[in-house]
């Protein structure tokens, strides 16, 4: 490893660093000072909050392209260099992950069993996703992505919740899943190292990967798309690869269930973007009519199968991988705006997803039952978790002033112009969220007071993060979308992935293809 | 002149803003405390009037000039590759109009609201929710262009759930909350699309540069299939009124909407709100206006909607579903007018029924608070002496709707129907005069029924207390007098008008065949229920069949759920089953395969080492008899070579 | 003595290999087939020396007197070698057997299947 380089920014690998290093502190704090250790949690997490918020703001707009970068080499011989940056594609979802962690920690504040083991692997995985967002190397995106299964998968085990099914089959089934979707992709990744790496200059920087096209033969790069669509796609859990997506989410503890639908589920589309469009477009390009199909049954289909749901986690379950859907039928569209609403969409439905799995949680927690025809009212008893899990519920039906609307209306918008009447059926998708959404609230928070939930607490102190933290999010965001926009929008225009854009689409009208 | 008016049109964007500060201030701070509460929600509304009065004033002032050139301030919103949107506010004649009636009732509504909230435990909730709703509606009025709209309109919508859910522990609110949402959201789901459609054609939202966009795309007829363009996004656009305003067949929410407080169907399910939809139909009249197949669709729905809630109106008999259908007809009454061309005379009848409506749901709100919550006009009775301003306001209301001269629903209701005739219409102008009659006779039976007759002696009603009947007395005032600015040489028409302005004359012939309708259902209401010379049993005994379908709303409601629940949660049962069993079922197949052929080559493992060694010994004589005799052979059987490209 | 005469006899590399390999495929045939596992070490004696053979033989014969002046005994080395490790491994294994025997009161390798499932 050579020495430091002077120009890159340590920012990012501190971020990086502040769960690890409480993670370390953690792992020597005696395992009944569980105070403590979730004081070191919350402090690791907050740090690498405010640190991405500063970089949010501090990301110079004007001129775009990757900032905060760090470059060291790492393995010289086969070209893997230890790159991190942030550009406009990333950075939202790094922020993302951050306020996530930081909420998934106050959502498990009240966890006993093993607190010690919970957050240590609770913040390997918090560092895990996030290295996938900052890292500019194939290899270390994927060496990321590898952490963070594991952790998933232990804490499921221990720590999930048995209902239609058992918390052993819902953890097995998510490992499964992301390992085989990992299996494809590393043989995607591979293959397209081999064929960068011919012009005797072997590389993983993803912007130098797509900087040579033409090494990527037409035939090569649709092969190695479909591979990456199948890893990605179960990621993503489209559709027919969305089974883990539910039962997970229902089998693993709240915080699992925040960080993996609120942004691990996420990187599957940022890897699509990033590797998928931006290295392989014409691979891309090929693919798109299928991913649109593919994406109106994600958004119909599981729609429909929410409205059937007595489970509460199922609900939301189904629910993200019918939000899933307009992720995957903006990436067909494969036009800047729908891409700036890929990208939105992921923050938006990440901070929403968050928000209802912490209050779900809180739920089960409080009353031991996710069934929604035992819960009934609890709008009497618990007014400030009625307010989080409608502000969940309005954010997840893509109401105006929510951040939802902006990513949806944006998608909407980009996907229109090129795919009509998949577009016209997935904006159908609007109206049974609706009815699904609305069936919840109206079961679970309203309707006549039932005496054997008198007993109850309102969440209150540290359970309130979540709901501030998301809540605010959700509406300032929505109110002035700008904020974000203005910073996805850099990402898509300085990143050359307009660029590529345009010229498949002019390619596309030449009949090149 | 015009430049200092423009100087206060600019600041236009404080109306939905102070609301909307009163909505924070509210929730986050003075939500304890009661008092404080009503007191920040109050003051900011009536601060919008003031200012909504003032750039009435200002707008009436500017004359003609303002009518060509609203003044239009704009910031942007969101701008990102290929969509720009920005949000401001535009002061023209209409949203002068909609700004003051707004404003108006909806101070009027709150200052009601001490009375009639008093002592509800929801009440910071309540005022926190009504400045929330004033907001939104302030900032869809003055909305620049078509998303801002949109943007506004659902969250009257989601003020509207709110509020119609109040009283959340009670199911069947809690139920009309939903429905209404998911209703009007069908509705939106068609606005939507419309946008979006504009947009990705014309690369613009915003009112005048579309129309601007929309007319030169007309005149270059080359462009092939505009009209058609037009007419299909027109269609689209207009799903979005369908739903706000209760048109057929969207209409199911909005009397079961009543099970919000009476305020809030006065201010939300009568007056403000349910127009929206009117009122985006008329700011993007110059869409309509291109596709005369939509414009007749509009008519038609409109008109049916009319005499379809009238029929409906006469069966019922809880005083606030009375009302609810009177506003379902009276709305339809507003969208033919828009189809028919009456521009101005939708826009005058939408700001008169906003004061009559009003009037009349404060007043039902006034009489169910002095029955204690009992809502069905039969056992009221002999009210008009206990409730003396109630009644008076109420018989004041009752005139005004029911079109007799010269309270305020006589010069919009006439403008209307004469419009109706003469732009070519006579169909809808039978159905309307029919409609007219029907709804002065509902009216006056509801009237009739609950203030007349005989006293009942367990109910001990007494006049409401005067925060309730200040602004009954004062909407009763607009409801007498707002007519008259049909009247004047610069009148309403002259300022809220689409196109060329023509001054009309009034044409006192049909205003006086519309008089005798509507008092032609007075009389006969007076005939069945106050002198009973006609027994209102013998007519119900004689067409039960036909009683019991209006009585039952002509079954719509049941069709819808039976739907929901047979179709659409069928569908949802059918592809969990799916779901689970052929989606899982194929994943578990997989896993139940590999666990099954890895039970079977275990046997193969037989801990034998001997056999493990024979094993290995075979295997390298085979490979090094295909190594060595099979070379060419292997290259067939690399797997990267499938990948292309990679050696 | 003239050792380039040696070549010119009958006996040729293909003879020693033949006995090698006969002696290899012998030990083979023991390791496969034979229960008893003392047989078996036996058996992998035998294979041990099947290779020595081929070393020494490989070493004289591959040895051209025109290249390479000295005689080298790198063959002869690597025997000797084998049979110090093949000592080693008999002290071993037999040590093996006897605690396996102990415990098993047996010396059939079928037996020996604590690794199985």
């Amino acid at each position: 490893m050579s020495t430091l380089p002077t120009t890159g920014s340590l920012l990012l690998p501190a971020i990086l660093l502040s769960p690890l290093l409480a993670m370390l502190i953690i792992v020597f704090i005696p395992k009944e000072e569980k105070k403590l250790i979730k004081i070191v949690a919350a402090v690791g997490t907050f740090v690498a909050m405010v640190f991405s918020l500063y970089v949010f703001f501090a990301y110079n707009r004007s001129l775009g392209g990757m900032q905060f970068t760090l470059t060291i080499p790492w393995v010289p011989d086969i070209g893997v260099n230890m790159a991190f940056g942030v550009d406009g594609l990333s950075l939202p979802m790094l922020l993302l992950t951050n306020l996530i962690g930081f909420c998934s920690i106050y959502a498990s504040w009240n966890m006993e069993n093993r607190a010690k083991e919970f957050f240590v692997l609770l913040l390997i995985l918090i560092t895990g996703v996030m290295g996938t967002f900052i890292a500019r190397d194939l290899f270390i995106f994927f060496l990321f992505y590898e952490i963070v299964v594991i952790p998933i998968y232990i804490m499921v085990i221990i720590w999930g919740s048995t209902k239609r099914v058992s918390k052993e089959y819902a953890g097995m089934k998510l490992t499964i899943y992301l390992l085989i979707g990992s299996a494809f992709l590393l043989v995607a990744l591979i293959a397209l190292y081999l064929a960068a790496a011919r012009n005797g200059n072997p590389t993983f920087m993803f912007d130098q990967l797509a900087a040579r096209q033409e090494l990527f033969s037409p035939a090569f790069q649709k092969v190695a798309f479909g591979l990456m669509l199948f890893g990605f796609g179960s990621l993503i859990s489209m559709f027919p690869f969305h089974s883990w997506s539910p039962d997970g989410y229902a089998g693993a503890p709240t915080a699992v269930s925040m960080i993996h639908a609120g942004v691990l589920k996420k990187i599957g589309g940022y890897g699509l973007i990033r590797l998928g469009v931006y290295v392989l477009p014409i691979g891309a390009s090929f693919w798109a009519p299928v991913i649109a199909v593919l994406a109106v049954c994600n958004v119909l289909y599981a729609a429909f199968i929410a409205l059937a749901q007595k489970d509460l986690k199922y609900v939301i379950g189904y629910s993200s991988v019918s939000h899933m859907g307009y992720v995957l039928i903006a990436i067909a569209a494969m036009n800047p705006t729908a891409m700036n609403g890929v990208v939105a969409m992921m923050f938006a439905h990440g901070v929403m997803s968050a928000l209802f799995f912490s209050m779900i949680g809180f739920i089960y927690e409080k009353t031991h039952t996710r069934n929604i025809p035992d819960l009934g009212g609890l709008a009497h008893q618990m007014p400030r978790l009625a307010i989080g899990f409608m502000i969940a519920g309005l954010a997840s039906l893509g109401l105006p002033g929510t951040v939802n609307f902006i990513a949806e209306f944006t998608i909407f918008m980009g996907t229109i112009k090129v795919l009509p009447v998949q577009a016209i059926l997935g904006i159908a998708g609007i109206i049974f969220t609706a009815v699904y959404t609305l069936r919840v609230i109206a079961n679970v928070l309203f309707g006549p007071r039932r005496p054997e939930w008198d007993h109850l607490k309102d969440i209150r102190g540290p359970e309130l993060i979540p709901l501030v933290v998301c809540g605010f999010v959700i509406f300032v965001v929505g109110m002035f979308p700008n904020i974000l926009m203005g910073l996805i929008d850099t990402g898509v225009v300085s990143s050359g992935l307009a660029k590529v854009l345009e010229t498949v689409s002019q390619a596309k009208m030449g009949g090149l293809f | 002149m015009f430049k200092e008016m423009h100087d206060l049109f600019q600041w236009a964007w404080l109306i939905p803003i102070l609301p909307f500060l009163s909505f924070l201030l509210i929730a986050f701070v003075t939500k304890r405390s009661k008092g404080l509460s009503s007191t920040v929600s109050i003051l900011a509304i009536l601060t919008a009037l003031g200012i909504a009065i003032s750039i009435g004033i200002g707008v009436i002032q500017s004359g003609a000039e303002i009518v060509e050139n609203p003044a239009i301030v704009n910031v942007n919103w969101l701008n990102i590759m290929g969509l720009k949107i920005n949000f401001g506010t535009v002061i023209d004649p209409l949203s002068a109009m909609m700004l003051f009636v707004v404003t108006l009732v909806a101070s009027m509504v709150q200052i009601y609201s001490l009375g009639y909230m008093h002592g509800d435990k929801g009440w910071s909730r309540y005022y926190a929710y009504q400045s929330l709703f004033a907001s939104a509606m302030l900032g869809m009025v003055l909305a620049t262009n078509l998303l801002q709209l949109f943007i506004f309109w659902e969250l009257v919508g989601l003020c509207s759930y709110l509020l119609i859910g109040f009283w959340f522990f009670k199911v069947s609110a809690r139920e009309a909350a939903k429905k209404a949402f998911i209703t009007t959201r069908v509705g939106d789901f068609g606005l939507l699309l419309g946008i979006l459609f504009l947009y990705h054609r014309f690369g613009t939202l915003d009112f005048v540069a579309l129309s601007a966009a929309l007319s030169t795309n007309l005149q270059n007829v080359a462009v092939a299939g505009t009209v058609g363009y037009v007419t299909v996004m027109a269609f689209l656009v207009f799903m979005g009124p369908l739903g706000k305003s209760g048109q057929f067949p969207l209409h199911v929410w909005l009397p079961d909407a009543m099970e919000g407080p009476t305020p809030v169907s006065a201010l939300i399910h009568a007056a403000t709100m349910v127009v929206a939809g009117v009122y985006l139909v008329a700011r993007m009249y110059f869409l309509f206006d291109a596709s005369p197949a939509v414009l007749q669709f509009i008519a038609g729905v409109g008109a049916f909607t009319a005499i379809f809630a009238a029929s409906i109106a006469i069966a019922q008999d809880d005083i606030k579903r009375i009302l609810a259908y009177s506003t379902l007809s009276q709305l339809g009454y507003m969208m033919f007018a828009l189809g028919v061309g009456s521009y101005s005379g939708s826009m005058f009848h939408l700001m008169t029924h906003a004061f009559f409506k009003a009037l009349m749901f404060l007043g039902a709100g006034s009489v169910i608070h002095a029955m204690h919550e009992k809502q069905n006009i039969w056992d009221m009775g002999g009210l008009w002496k206990k409730m003396p301003i109630t009644g008076w306001t109420f018989f004041i209301g009752v005139l005004a709707i029911s079109g007799v001269p010269p309270f305020a629903g006589f010069w919009s209701k006439d403008e209307i129907l004469a419009n109706a005739l003469l732009n070519g219409h006579p169909v809808i102008y039978a159905v309307g005069l029919f409609t007219a009659f029907l709804t002065a006779f509902y009216m006056s039976r509801l009237f009739f029924v609950a203030f007349m007759g005989p006293e009942k002696p367990e109910n001990h009603p007494h006049e409401s207390p005067w925060a309730m009947t200040i602004p009954l007395i004062i909407l009763a005032f607009f409801s007498v007098v707002g007519g008259l600015v049909a009247l004047p040489e610069h009148n309403f028409a002259f300022f809220v008008h689409y196109g060329e302005f023509e001054a009309e004359a009034m044409h006192w012939g049909l205003a006086g065949i519309s008089v005798i309708a509507g008092l032609l259902g007075i009389g006969l209401a007076y005939t069945i229920y106050v002198k009973k010379t006609i027994a209102a049993e013998n007519i119900v005994a004689r067409f039960p069949s036909v009683y019991k379908v209006l009585q039952n709303k002509y079954y719509v409601d049941e069709f819808y759920l039976w739907i929901i629940h047979n179709i659409m949660d069928g569908v949802a049962k059918i592809l969990y089953w799916f779901d689970i069993f052929v989606i899982d079922g194929i994943i578990n197949g997989i896993a139940f395969i590999t666990r099954g052929s890895a039970k079977t080559l275990r046997r193969t493992s037989t801990g034998q080492l001997q056999t493990y060694a024979m094993v290995f010994f075979f295997a390298v004589v085979v490979l090094y008899l295909v190594f060595a005799f099979g070379e060419g052979q292997l290259q067939a059987l690399n797997p990267l070579a499938t990948l292309g490209g990679v050696k | 003595m003239n050792l380039s005469n040696l070549s010119n006899l009958s006996v040729g590399l293909s003879t020693y290999l033949l006995v090698g390999a006969m002696l290899f495929c012998l030990g083979l045939y023991g390791v496969f087939a034979k229960k008893n596992i003392v047989a078996i070490l036996m058996s992998i004696e035998l294979m041990l020396n099947a290779v020595n053979i081929n070393f020494v033989a490989f070493n004289r014969f591959i040895w051209n007197q025109k290249i390479d002046i000295h005689y080298v005994l790198t063959g002869h080395v690597a025997a000797l070698f084998v049979i110090v490790v093949a000592a080693a491994e008999v002290a071993v294994g037999l040590a093996l057997v006897i605690a396996i025997y102990r415990n098993r009161q047996s010396t059939n390798v079928d037996e020996f299947n604590w690794l199985k499932w």
